[in-house]
This record gives C-alpha cells, sequence and structure tokens, in this order.
C-alpha cells in the first residue's frame, strides 16, 4: 500500500484557522469555554476536544516575524503511542495512519504520556483517549481530510508521501532562494519518518518542536508481559463501563432535549 | 468606488480574484486581506510561487505581514504622503530612466499631456487648498479645474508633457513637496524600507510587468478617502498598471455581495447601474440626460459611452413602470423620488436625523448599526427617538435589542426599557442558503446559488417579506391614497402566482426585454430610448438572455491561459473580465505583456492598413478598431480606450470630485499633531461636513492633549462585521472569544500594562473594556520628531449573542469622507489604561454564552 502523508507548508499558512474549524466541524468536536489571554491562538493547545489548532508564535527579533504552524498529531512512522497501548486500541494502518479505535481504548493514558509530542488527550466524558485521525472516514471515501479542504492557500496538503516530500523539498528550494532562510523539511526522517511532514524556516524550537524528536525510553510494553491478564482486564472493564456510562448519558441527553 | 468612477469611468475592482496570480509586484495597502479576505490569499500565495513580490503597508504587522517579502509601518492616518512619495520617486526616476516605464501608455492613455486652466492653482500656492475654495460653505467652486480646450471643444494636449499647464507637470509640481524625508516624518515609516517600497513596487512600470493594489476599509474609511484611492489610481496609471493582466485597483470588498447591492443602488445617489438619482431641478427624462450625460465630448476618437445614458433611464422606467410608462408622460420621470438639491442621505446623515427627530421610522435589513455604526453610542441613542423600528435578520441583533442596552461599555447596569417609546418589530430572515438568487463579487461576477435548504421556521427571504410589504403599501393606497399614489399604483409587479415571488422573473427584469418581441435582450447595445426596450439595470443587460441564465454557468475552460474563465458565472459589463482592457495593447493593438496577454488585435492588414477587425482574448472595452495601423499611421475610426470617460482617456487630473483634482495631505479629525506637517494652513479636508460643528450634542472631538495616543479599528478573520453570524458560533467564538486591544511592548511598558490585562480605551465619545494584547506586532511611530503611540481593537462585538463584549465603535466619531460620506472608523484619538476593575463587568465569570441568558 503507497504510504500517505500530510504536508504542512509554514510558510503558505496565514493563519486563517480554517483547518481548525474544519477539523471540529467534520468530527463533530465540542467548542472550548476559551479566554483572550493575550494570543490570538485559542483554545490554548491541544485536547480531547481540539485535534489540531494553530500555533501563533512571535519570536524576538528584528525584522518582525509572525509565524503560524498547525499543530496535530504526526502521525509517526514509529509511534511511541501503538508501542505503549496496552489494548490495541492504537493501530497503524499500512498507509501510514496512527488512529485510536475508541471501541477497544481503554483510558489508561499510556499514549498520553508516551507521545513526544503531547498529542492524546484523554476525554473525560468517555474516558478514552483521541487525537486527530486524519479523517480516516474520508479519506477511505476518497476524500481529502477536512483541514485540507478547508485551506486556502495551499498549505496543508494530503498524498502519497513520496510526492508530499517532493512539494516540500521544491518549496525548500524557492522559499531558500527567495527569503534567504534556512528551510527544514521536519518529519522526512524524524521518529521512523514522520506522516505529517512540515516545512519550517527556521530550527524546530523556534516553531516550538522538539529538534530531535525520541521515543521515551520507557515503553510501558514489557509491563504487558508481567501482569497481561490484569491489564486487558482492566481495560476491557473500563471500556465496558465507559462505553455503558456514554450511553446512558446520550440517553439522559436526548431525554432532556425532549 | 467614487474615487475609481472619478478616474477611469467604473467604480469596481478592475480585475478578478484569480487574476491575483498574474501580478508581478502585489501592493497590499489598506487592508489585511489575509485575515478579511482569505480566500484572496489563494491567488497571493500562488504569484509569490511564480515569483511575485508582496509588499505589504500597515500600521500593525498583522497576517498579512506574516507573508509579505516587505514590510512597511505606516501610522493610520500617512495614505496620502505614502502615495505622492511613491509617485514622487517615479516621476524622477522616469526622467532619469524613462526605458524603465511605459511612456507610450503614460502619453496615449492617460490625462498625462491634457492642458488644464492657467488659473488653476494647488494647495501649496494657497496655504493648503486649491483653487476655488469658499470656506464659508466649505465648498469648491470648480471652474479652474478644467481643460484648455480647442476652437471646437476637444481638450487641448501636450504630449512632450512639457508643458507647465499639462497634468503631468502639475502632479510633477503638486507631489515634489513628498521627498522621502518629509514622508518618512509624516507617516512613521522608516525611510530606507520606504525606498525599498518605491524601488520594488517601481519595477512594475516596465512594459510587460505588472503590479497590483489590494485595499479596503483601511483605505477608504478616512476623511480624504476616496483621494487614498485617487493617489492608487495615478500610481497605477504612471506604472501603466491598468486594464492589463496582474495589474488593476483591487477593492476588496467586505460583504461578498457589496458589489452586487452598489450595483443595484444600494447607496442614495445611485439608481441601478450607476445613474445618477436625480435631484429637484430634474424635472424630464430629457433635462436629466443632458444634464448629467449629453454633450459631454466633441472628440469623434471618444468613445464617451456614458452618452448613451438615456437609454438606460427610459429602459429603467419601462422595468418599473411597464405599460404605464408611455412617451407621453416622460416614462414616469415624474414618479422617481428627488432628492433635495445638495443634501446627503448617507448613513451618518440619517442618523443625525433620527436623533434629531426628523426621521419617525427605520427598516434596518441585514444591518447592525448599533454595532457597526460610528459613534455608536449615540446611535443607539437615535434610536430610541423612532416611533417603529423593523429589523429583518437572521439573528436577534443589538439593534433590534437596542431598548435593553448596557447604559454603557464594560457594565453590567442596562437601559430601562420603560422609558423607551419605540416600537420594534423583528422579522426572522432567510440565509444566503435558504433561498435562491446571485451575489455579485467583488470581481464583478455574478454567480447564481441554488437554495440548499428551507428556511429555518417562519423565517422568510427577503424577496418575499419585500413583496408582501409592497403588495400591503399598494393595497393601502388603493384604499386612503396618498401623494404621488401614482409612483405605488402605477408600478408594475409580477412576479409569480405563488407565495414565494419567482427570483427568475426578477432577474429577467433586470436584464430586460425587447417589448416589441416579449424577447429577452442580448446586451445593453441593443437598448432603445424611445420605450420599445426594458432593464432593470443596464449594466446586467446580458446576464439573463434567451440563452438562459449566464450566471448559473459552471464552465471551467480558460482559453486565454490568464485564469479568466469566461464561461464560469457571468460578469458585468458583458461579460468583460478585466475592464478597460483596451489598455492592455499598445496603439496598434498589440499587447504589452506578450506573456498574458488580456486581448489582441487580430484583423487582417494590408500595405500598412488594418483591413478588417478582430479581437482576441477578453471581450474588448471598446470593440473598434486600435488606434494605429501596423504601419504607425492614425485610424480616424478607432476610439480611445477609456471609453467610460468624456475624453476617453484614464483621469489622473479628476475634477470631479468635492476636495480637489489630486489628492493633498490632510490629517484626520483628531490627530495627535498641532498642524498639518505639509507645512500649510489646512489641517483637515477642506471640504468635509464637521458634524462636530453642525450637531455639537453627542459629536465631541478629542484633542491630543487629553488623547495622546491613535487608535484604529479592524476585523479579524473569526469574526464577521457586526459579529452576529458569528459571534453565535462556539466553534468561532472559542477562538476569539472576546475583544482585545493590541498595543506595542513599550506603550504597556510605559502604562503598566501587562499581556492579557482587562484594559480601558477612551476617546471623547466613551469607553470600551477589552483585553491587552502586548506585542512587537506594534511599534511606535516617530512622527515629526516626536514619538506617537497607535493602538487597535477590533469592531465585531456587542451586548447580545453567545460571545459579548464592548463595541469598539462606542469610540469612532461622526465623520464622513468629503465625496463619500464614509465614515472615519480608521483614525482618532484615544488613551489606555489599566481597568481599575480588572474583568470585564458585564460578564464576571468570563464564560462564553453569557450573553444569552440575558435574551
Amino acid at each position: 500500500m503507497t504510504q500517505k502523508a500530510m504536508l504542512i507548508d509554514t510558510t503558505k499558512c496565514m493563519g486563517c484557522r480554517g483547518c481548525q474549524v474544519a477539523c471540529k466541524q467534520w468530527n463533530q468536536l465540542a467548542a472550548e469555554n476559551t479566554r483572550f489571554t493575550g494570543s490570538y491562538q485559542n483554545p490554548p493547545n491541544l485536547s480531547a476536544s481540539t485535534w489540531t489548532l494553530i500555533k501563533f508564535i512571535e519570536p524576538e527579533g528584528d525584522p518582525i516575524r509572525w509565524l503560524f504552524r498547525k499543530e496535530q498529531c504526526f502521525h509517526c512512522g514509529d509511534p511511541a503511542c501503538v508501542d505503549a497501548c496496552p489494548t490495541g486500541a492504537l493501530k497503524k494502518r499500512p498507509d501510514g495512519i496512527v488512529w485510536i479505535d475508541q471501541k477497544i481504548c481503554a483510558g489508561c493514558k499510556y499514549c498520553v504520556h508516551a507521545c513526544p509530542f503531547q498529542t492524546p488527550h484523554t476525554d473525560h466524558d468517555t474516558g478514552t483517549a483521541k487525537k486527530c485521525r486524519m479523517c480516516i472516514d474520508r479519506v477511505d471515501n476518497g476524500l481529502k481530510p477536512a483541514c485540507v479542504t478547508a485551506c486556502p492557500t495551499g498549505a496543508v496538503l494530503y498524498g502519497a508521501r513520496e510526492d508530499m516530500l517532493k512539494v516540500a523539498k521544491k518549496r525548500k528550494a524557492i522559499v531558500e532562494k527567495q527569503t534567504g532562510a534556512s528551510v527544514r523539511i521536519y518529519g522526512e526522517t524524524e521518529l521512523g519518518g514522520l506522516g505529517v511532514i512540515t516545512v519550517l524556516a527556521d530550527k524546530a524550537s523556534v516553531y516550538g518542536l522538539p529538534e530531535q524528536p525520541k521515543k521515551p525510553l520507557l515503553l510501558p510494553r514489557w509491563l504487558i508481559g508481567i501482569v497481561p491478564g490484569a491489564v486487558i482486564l482492566y481495560g476491557m472493564f473500563k471500556n465496558f463501563t465507559g462505553v455503558r456510562e456514554k450511553a446512558e448519558k446520550e440517553e439522559k441527553a436526548k431525554e432532556g432535549q425532549s | 468606488m467614487a474615487s475609481l468612477a472619478a478616474t477611469f469611468g467604473r467604480g469596481a475592482m478592475t480585475n478578478h480574484w484569480i487574476d491575483i496570480r498574474n501580478a508581478d509586484r502585489i501592493l497590499i495597502i489598506g487592508s489585511n486581506a489575509a485575515e478579511n479576505h482569505p480566500m484572496s490569499f489563494k491567488w497571493v500565495t500562488e504569484a509569490i510561487d511564480r515569483g511575485g513580490i508582496l509588499i505589504n503597508v500597515d500600521p500593525r504587522f498583522t497576517r498579512t505581514s506574516s507573508k509579505a517579502h516587505l514590510y512597511a509601518p505606516m501610522r493610520s492616518g500617512g495614505d496620502i504622503p505614502f502615495i505622492l512619495g511613491m509617485i514622487k520617486y517615479i516621476i524622477d526616476d522616469m526622467e532619469a530612466n524613462p526605458d524603465n516605464y511605459n511612456m507610450e501608455y503614460i502619453r496615449e492613455y492617460t490625462t498625462a499631456s491634457f492642458l488644464i486652466n492657467p488659473n488653476f492653482k494647488l494647495p501649496e500656492e494657497l496655504d493648503g487648498v486649491f483653487s476655488g475654495y469658499d470656506p464659508n460653505k466649505r465648498k469648491y467652486d470648480k471652474s479652474t479645474w478644467q481643460y484648455q480646450k480647442d476652437g471646437a471643444g476637444i481638450p487641448k494636449k501636450d504630449k512632450s508633457l512639457k508643458n507647465p499647464n499639462c497634468v503631468f507637470q502639475i502632479l510633477k509640481k503638486h507631489v515634489s513637496r513628498y521627498d522621502p524625508k518629509t514622508v518618512s516624518s509624516i507617516t512613521g515609516t522608516p525611510e530606507d524600507i520606504y525606498a525599498k517600497v518605491c524601488k520594488s513596487y517601481a519595477e512594475s512600470g516596465a512594459v510587460g510587468k505588472a503590479g497590483t493594489i489590494m485595499y479596503a476599509m483601511g483605505t477608504t474609511q478616512h476623511t480624504y478617502g476616496t483621494q487614498n484611492i485617487r493617489g492608487y489610481a495615478i500610481l497605477q496609471l504612471l506604472l501603466a498598471n491598468m486594464g492589463i493582466a496582474g495589474g488593476g485597483i483591487n477593492a476588496l470588498r467586505g460583504e461578498s455581495n457589496v458589489q452586487g447591492s452598489t450595483d443595484m443602488c444600494l447607496l442614495f445617489h445611485i439608481l441601478p447601474g450607476y445613474l445618477k438619482t436625480p435631484d429637484q431641478k430634474d424635472t424630464s427624462t430629457d433635462s436629466y440626460s443632458k444634464r448629467y450625460y449629453e454633450g459631454k465630448n466633441k472628440d469623434p476618437k471618444s468613445a464617451d459611452w456614458w452618452g448613451n445614458a438615456r437609454k438606460y433611464l427610459v429602459s429603467l422606467l419601462k422595468a418599473w413602470y411597464g405599460a404605464k410608462a408611455t412617451k407621453e408622460n416622460d416614462f414616469c420621470f415624474g414618479y422617481l423620488p428627488k432628492r433635495d438639491v445638495g443634501k446627503n442621505y448617507s448613513h451618518i446623515s440619517l442618523f443625525e436625523a433620527m436623533y434629531d427627530g426628523d426621521i419617525k421610522g427605520m427598516f434596518c435589513m441585514g444591518q447592525n448599526p448599533a454595532v457597526g455604526g460610528p459613534n455608536c453610542g449615540k446611535e443607539r441613542k437615535a434610536l430610541e427617538r423612532l416611533d417603529w423600528l423593523v429589523c429583518v435578520d437572521i439573528w436577534n441583533t443589538e439593534t433590534a435589542n437596542f431598548w435593553r442596552r448596557p447604559v454603557a461599555n464594560d457594565t453590567a447596569e442596562r437601559v430601562d426599557p420603560k422609558k423607551i417609546k419605540t416600537e420594534v418589530f423583528l422579522l426572522p430572515a432567510a440565509s444566503s442558503v435558504e433561498k435562491e438568487g446571485s451575489i455579485t463579487n467583488s470581481g464583478r461576477w455574478q454567480q447564481w446559488r441554488y437554495q440548499a435548504v428551507h428556511p429555518v421556521e417562519k423565517s422568510k427571504s427577503d424577496l418575499w417579506i419585500l413583496n408582501e410589504l409592497f403588495k400591503a403599501v399598494r393595497g393601502l393606497y388603493k384604499q386612503e391614497g396618498g401623494p404621488v399614489a401614482g409612483a405605488i399604483l402605477d408600478m408594475a409587479w409580477d412576479y409569480g402566482p405563488y407565495d414565494e415571488p419567482d427570483v427568475h422573473k426578477v432577474a429577467k427584469e433586470i436584464n430586460g426585454y425587447d417589448l416589441k418581441t416579449g424577447k429577452l435582450l442580448p446586451s445593453f447595445g441593443k437598448l432603445q430610448t424611445d420605450g420599445s426596450t426594458s432593464s432593470g439595470n443596464w449594466l446586467y443587460c446580458a446576464s439573463y438572455t434567451e440563452a438562459g441564465n449566464m450566471a448559473a454557468r459552471r464552465g471551467r475552460s480558460d482559453p486565454t491561459g490568464i485564469g479568466l474563465y469566461p464561461e464560469w458565472s457571468w460578469c458585468w459589463p458583458v461579460n468583460r473580465r478585466i475592464i478597460y482592457n483596451r489598455a492592455s495593447v499598445n496603439l496598434k493593438g498589440v499587447p504589452w505583456d506578450a506573456e498574458h496577454p488580456v486581448i489582441a488585435f487580430k484583423g487582417a492588414a494590408t500595405g500598412g492598413k488594418y483591413t478588417s477587425k478582430k479581437w482576441v482574448g477578453d471581450v474588448p472595452d471598446g470593440g473598434w478598431y486600435p488606434l494605429q495601423n501596423p504601419d504607425g499611421s492614425w485610424r480616424s475610426d478607432a476610439k480611445y480606450p477609456f471609453i467610460m470617460k468624456p475624453e476617453g482617456h484614464a483621469r489622473i487630473f479628476a475634477m470631479g470630485r468635492a476636495d480637489g483634482p489630486l489628492p493633498e495631505h490632510y490629517e484626520p479629525l483628531e490627530t495627535p499633531l498641532k498642524k498639518n506637517p505639509i507645512g500649510h494652513g489646512m489641517i483637515l479636508n477642506p471640504a468635509v461636513v464637521c458634524w462636530d460643528k453642525t450637531k455639537p450634542e453627542e459629536n465631541p472631538v478629542g484633542t491630543a492633549d487629553k488623547y495622546p495616543i491613535i487608535c484604529t479599528t479592524y476585523r479579524v478573520t473569526e469574526h464577521w462585521q457586526a459579529g452576529m453570524m458569528t459571534r453565535n458560533l462556539p466553534w468561532l467564538t472559542e477562538m476569539m472569544p472576546a475583544p482585545f486591544v493590541e498595543m506595542s511592548k513599550e506603550l504597556a511598558k510605559e502604562k503598566g500594562i501587562k499581556n492579557g490585562d482587562r484594559v480601558h480605551v477612551k476617546t471623547a465619545r466613551g469607553l470600551m473594556g477589552a483585553w491587552a494584547c502586548v506585542t512587537s506586532r506594534f511599534k511606535p511611530f516617530k512622527l515629526v520628531g516626536k514619538v506617537v503611540h497607535q493602538v487597535g481593537v477590533p469592531w465585531h462585538w456587542g451586548y447580545e449573542g453567545h460571545s459579548c463584549g464592548c463595541s469598539a465603535n462606542i469610540l469612532t466619531p461622526h465623520i464622513g469622507d468629503a465625496n463619500t460620506m464614509i465614515p472615519e472608523f480608521k483614525a482618532f484619538l484615544c488613551d489606555i489604561e489599566k481597568s481599575p476593575y480588572g474583568i470585564d463587568r458585564a460578564n464576571p465569570s468570563g464564560e462564553l454564552g453569557h450573553g444569552e441568558e440575558v435574551a
């Protein structure tokens, strides 16, 4: 199967946040109750109901710059979250998409802690972990992810990983020639090659990313070997009660509406 | 728009969105296109990908600036010096390096060579005013602002551009005062950055290169807004950027159908198709046509298209009054409402009249002046003086609820509804996806939209509401009579037998019919003066023909390869995608830019003379022969390229404006400077209406001693206009939950304010509470040797909806542009301080959705 990838070109992003809304709309994620705290960036961070957001960065120095980076799950080539997941809820597909099967997720938060980018978050209503799933339901039906479709400038693209890398390299050449900046193609090789490749016009740290992302050393996979039954049972129990609780909640909500 | 029409003949974006991709230089000034027109950036980004350079001028480093190759900070109020300085640079450079510019274009297509009355005087000679000024009336007598004419009545020209009375020399003299140092001291733009901007943008003046200007409300919303755009027009003409692909002056409309609504006479001074509204002096179609349109041109080489206006007026009257409009009754011209001579009926004037009790009732459709109006504290009070108010909207707006508004900004206390007599009606309207119809976008494309879903509950389309209203009013006239009852009773009104009026019948009426055959007309060339044709808007004649609804077309072919897409929707006039495109070719009809030809003449030639006529590409703006034959001989059957102007040339010197034929720097009503820094005695535009003098009540003006900081207002991507459509959507309010005030780190330090603090912004009109956004994207300006700070606030918020907050327009003054009366939202004076309360007092919990509890 062809490896797919998303390309985020920060040099074309103008921070309009069409992607942020499109993500919430397609995935029907709740709005957060935010406040203005001194930055355009809102909600302040990723959460169980915010799977992608634009980071607004104002680096000090002259000439002034205002950088925008779309933050979301990187769909790592070698994903720590998948390794950490005791129940098998976290899966990596042959096309590169890393997703959490909500039916199986036990809510153990291992993935939350294992992710080098702090991407998955626990949804306290369902008790499960949530994050970007690359609009699996769209791409499997021949559509692009919702954020890609929404982007006006072509700063977010989706396609064969090879093609995305070609576009990234072409952009690197153009931007370096136009601005003299040193462009980094983040994700080309990092963590086994990321499923989300980002074109950065400066160091990764300026954009709030680790220069050399690493998988955490403490992988709880060995735990599974020692007490597999306990964890799985716990997971099943949690899942069962979680699903039941959610069903009851929805039932109540429906009653409340009518 | 007033400015574009004054210069070129039509008030519209000259090119279109897709065409931006063809530009070599993009100057975004007075616009934050990335934030307020994100889709425009699809094409800006593509232009950059093709090697284009983006230049952005703005008081604040915005999301647009973040993508610019060159960012020039400029304080609000420095627009005209900035542009006149660029013009000076170009004229100086043109004399040194004429090969870098298109001199043939300047000489043959603009009025640069035209000779002006020798008695005409510039502001530098008359202490700040042009010749003909009457300080008591605050008006100009324009008799010296005229061309010298020969015995045949044709304007005299000097094509060497050397005559001291020619427009080029007058312009050169006029801009000579705007040297880089002076410009820098007025605008606050550092000299080195300014030099880079001038050099880079001037490069678009070379033959075959294109520069485009994208502007919006940051340009227009000033007391000299029209003259700002006149500055752009002159700049673009000197750089030969009009009529070509990737060029033009592109007015970015802040709402998808602004162009359509002005085309259809949203404004008080125009009828559909930009025909002037008659005033009391206009007593017949004949006197009207002669007064405004006929006999303005004696030059056989000038098409003077507006000379056809009589056909358009009569056809309009036939569309409105049908069989009742006859030659005998002058096609019911008497029924048209007439303006009082010289009276203004724009937004500020109407609200002043309402405040004075002269207006008793108001229909407010899709507008929210309690948030969007200037000095909205006064305008909210004006609403109290109405007997009745009807709001037609898709949301329950602040305007519909002015009777339960807060007594002041940043307080929870509300006015007492018992003390307000106005009877308020709210009619729920269908949204754009709930009805069929068309919008006309900035690029003049009329795009048909189908109905996607049925209206929610009992909400109704605007068409239904107006149809029912008209029928009810006509019923009352039938029963009770009234003054000029015939104006209503004789109106042709047939939009089908069903409850919902047939929108296609409306569209067909707008296109117009041949009344002898009953067939739809193919184009406005067929319109007649004898009453045998009808057309509700001559500009739209060709939009809905016997071949079908052109606006509904979705053809994707692009035969020229420059992105015209002539079969996608329909574009006025006559599907011409780039207006003034006759200026995109040289005198012989050969495109200046071989890579992006808009049109080209392909007629046969024998012996060095054209013998047959054929244009290819876009619909030519005037299909006559080129001015010259291939051998360089002049043709007598050709016409000049700017067909909408009587003289056939684009006006560098525009005599029609109220405040001068050339732009001159005046300060905003409220300025941090004590005198005009260009060095004359006139600090404020001498032709503006001073409401603070004529209607002083609730119109105070702030001075720099109390209010030393420049303030401006703007929009953010996440919200739209007065906010009703976005402040009620949680996915948008979570991104921009509350109003904020952006300020420099230097100012914040001076005032002891930290990022995220609650701040009060105060002007002579009122107070706004907002959250501090302390950023290095704002920097203090150095103006005439003095450090001046500027802050900015978004104006989307009000006291209703899911996200509430203080309205910024509490701060803005009642004063408008000298030509259009568009309010000066973009530059006024304020002071700021840390709020003594530290919280939003109307919403202490800070929770979104607070406003709904009040409802």
